[in-house]
C-alpha cells in the first residue's frame, strides 16, 4: 500500500545532486513575474534536509547584508532549475541550527 | 442518483501542479468495479446498478452470496454497493465501470466513507462547545453545562448535544477535485483529505 503511494509520485521525482548539511549550494529558482520567466540564484549553506520521497525539503541559510536569510525548498520542486554544490562542508551534525547564533565567522 | 466507483484509501501524499506549487492529495486505489446486478423499477421498485469491488477468496463468503456472484459470472468481491441510475436496463451485467471513462482530471466529485471512530467523547471535541476557563479559580472546565430548563418541561429536549460516541459514521464530502487519474497503477488522486482510515472503502460519486 505504501509502495503504491511512492509509485504514484515517482514520475515527479528529479535527479538530485548529492549534498549534505554543511555544504554550500547555489540554487537556481525559476520565477514567473508578469508572464515572464526568469531565474533567481540563492546561495548559502544547507542547514537541514528532511523528509523522504516527494515531500522532502532542504533549507539554505545565507547572510544577506548581515541579516540571516533562510529559505526552505521542496527538494523535487519543478521550480528549482538547478542545485549546484559550490563547496563541501565538514560538519558533525545533521541540523546546523547553531549557525543562527553565530555571526560573521561561519562554517 | 449519479454513477460512481468504489475504491480503497491508500493514504496521503503530495504532488506538484503546473505552477510548481504543492497540492496535498489522498490516493485512492481503484480497480475492477464490476456490475453484479441491475435493479429495475418494475421488479425492484427503483432503478439502480449493484457494483462489486475488491477481489476476495471464495472461502470468505457464504453460499447465498457466492451464488449471487456466480449468477452474474463475476469473481467474488468484498464490497457490494448500489448506485441509483435513471435507467438500469442500459447497463450490462459483468461489465466494468472504468474510472477513466467515468471521470476526468480536474472534475469535482463527492466522496463518502466511514470516518475514523473516536470513541466516547465529551462535548467539546464532539460538538465544538467552548468549555470554561482553565484557571483563575475556575471550577468549570470541559463540562457541558446546563442541559435544559426546570419544572417546565422537566425533561431534556430531544436532540440535545451531549457526550457520546463520535466518528465511525458515514461522512460525505462534496466538491472534491480529482487531481490525477493514474490508470497504470489504478490510483486516483483527490485533492485534500478524505474521511476514514487507510484501507477503508471509499465511494466516489459523480456530482449531480
Amino acid at each position: 500500500m505504501i509502495d503504491l503511494l511512492k509509485e504514484v509520485t515517482k514520475d515527479q521525482l528529479k535527479e538530485i545532486p548529492n549534498f549534505r548539511p554543511g555544504d554550500t549550494v547555489r540554487v537556481r529558482i525559476k520565477m514567473i513575474e508578469g508572464g515572464k520567466e526568469r531565474t533567481q540564484v540563492f546561495e548559502g549553506i544547507v542547514i537541514r534536509k528532511k523528509g523522504s520521497g516527494i515531500s522532502s525539503t532542504f533549507t539554505v541559510r545565507r547572510m544577506s547584508y548581515r541579516i540571516g536569510v533562510e529559505r526552505t525548498f521542496p527538494l523535487h520542486s519543478p521550480m528549482i532549475d538547478e542545485i549546484k554544490v559550490v563547496r563541501f562542508g565538514k560538519v558533525r551534525r545533521s541540523r546546523l541550527y547553531y549557525l543562527r547564533l553565530k555571526e560573521g565567522k561561519e562554517t | 442518483m449519479g454513477l460512481g466507483i468504489l475504491g480503497k484509501k491508500l493514504g496521503m501524499t503530495q504532488v506538484f501542479d503546473e505552477k510548481g506549487e504543492i497540492v496535498p492529495v489522498t490516493a485512492i486505489k481503484t480497480g475492477a468495479c464490476l456490475i453484479v446486478q441491475k435493479k429495475i423499477k418494475e421488479k425492484d421498485g427503483y432503478d439502480a446498478i449493484q457494483v462489486g469491488f475488491d477481489d476476495i477468496k471464495k472461502s470468505r463468503l457464504n453460499k447465498p452470496i457466492l451464488g449471487h456472484f456466480e449468477k452474474a459470472e463475476v469473481s467474488p468481491k468484498r464490497y457490494l454497493r448500489e448506485f441509483r441510475v435513471a435507467d438500469a436496463s442500459s447497463f450490462e451485467i459483468g461489465k466494468e465501470l472504468r474510472t477513466e471513462e467515468l471521470f476526468q482530471e480536474g472534475e469535482k466529485v463527492s466522496v463518502s466513507s466511514t470516518s475514523k471512530g473516536k470513541g466516547f467523547q465529551g462535548v467539546i471535541k464532539r460538538h465544538g462547545f467552548r468549555g470554561g476557563k482553565a484557571s483563575h479559580g475556575s471550577m468549570f472546565h470541559r463540562a457541558p453545562g446546563s442541559i435544559g430548563t426546570s419544572t417546565d418541561p422537566s425533561r431534556v429536549l430531544k436532540g440535545k448535544k451531549l457526550p457520546g460516541r463520535m466518528g465511525g459514521r458515514k461522512v460525505t464530502i462534496k466538491n472534491i477535485q480529482i487531481v490525477k487519474i493514474d490508470s497504470t497503477n489504478q490510483v486516483l488522486l483527490l485533492k485534500g483529505a478524505i474521511p476514514g482510515h487507510r484501507g477503508g472503502l471509499v465511494i466516489i460519486k459523480k456530482r449531480e
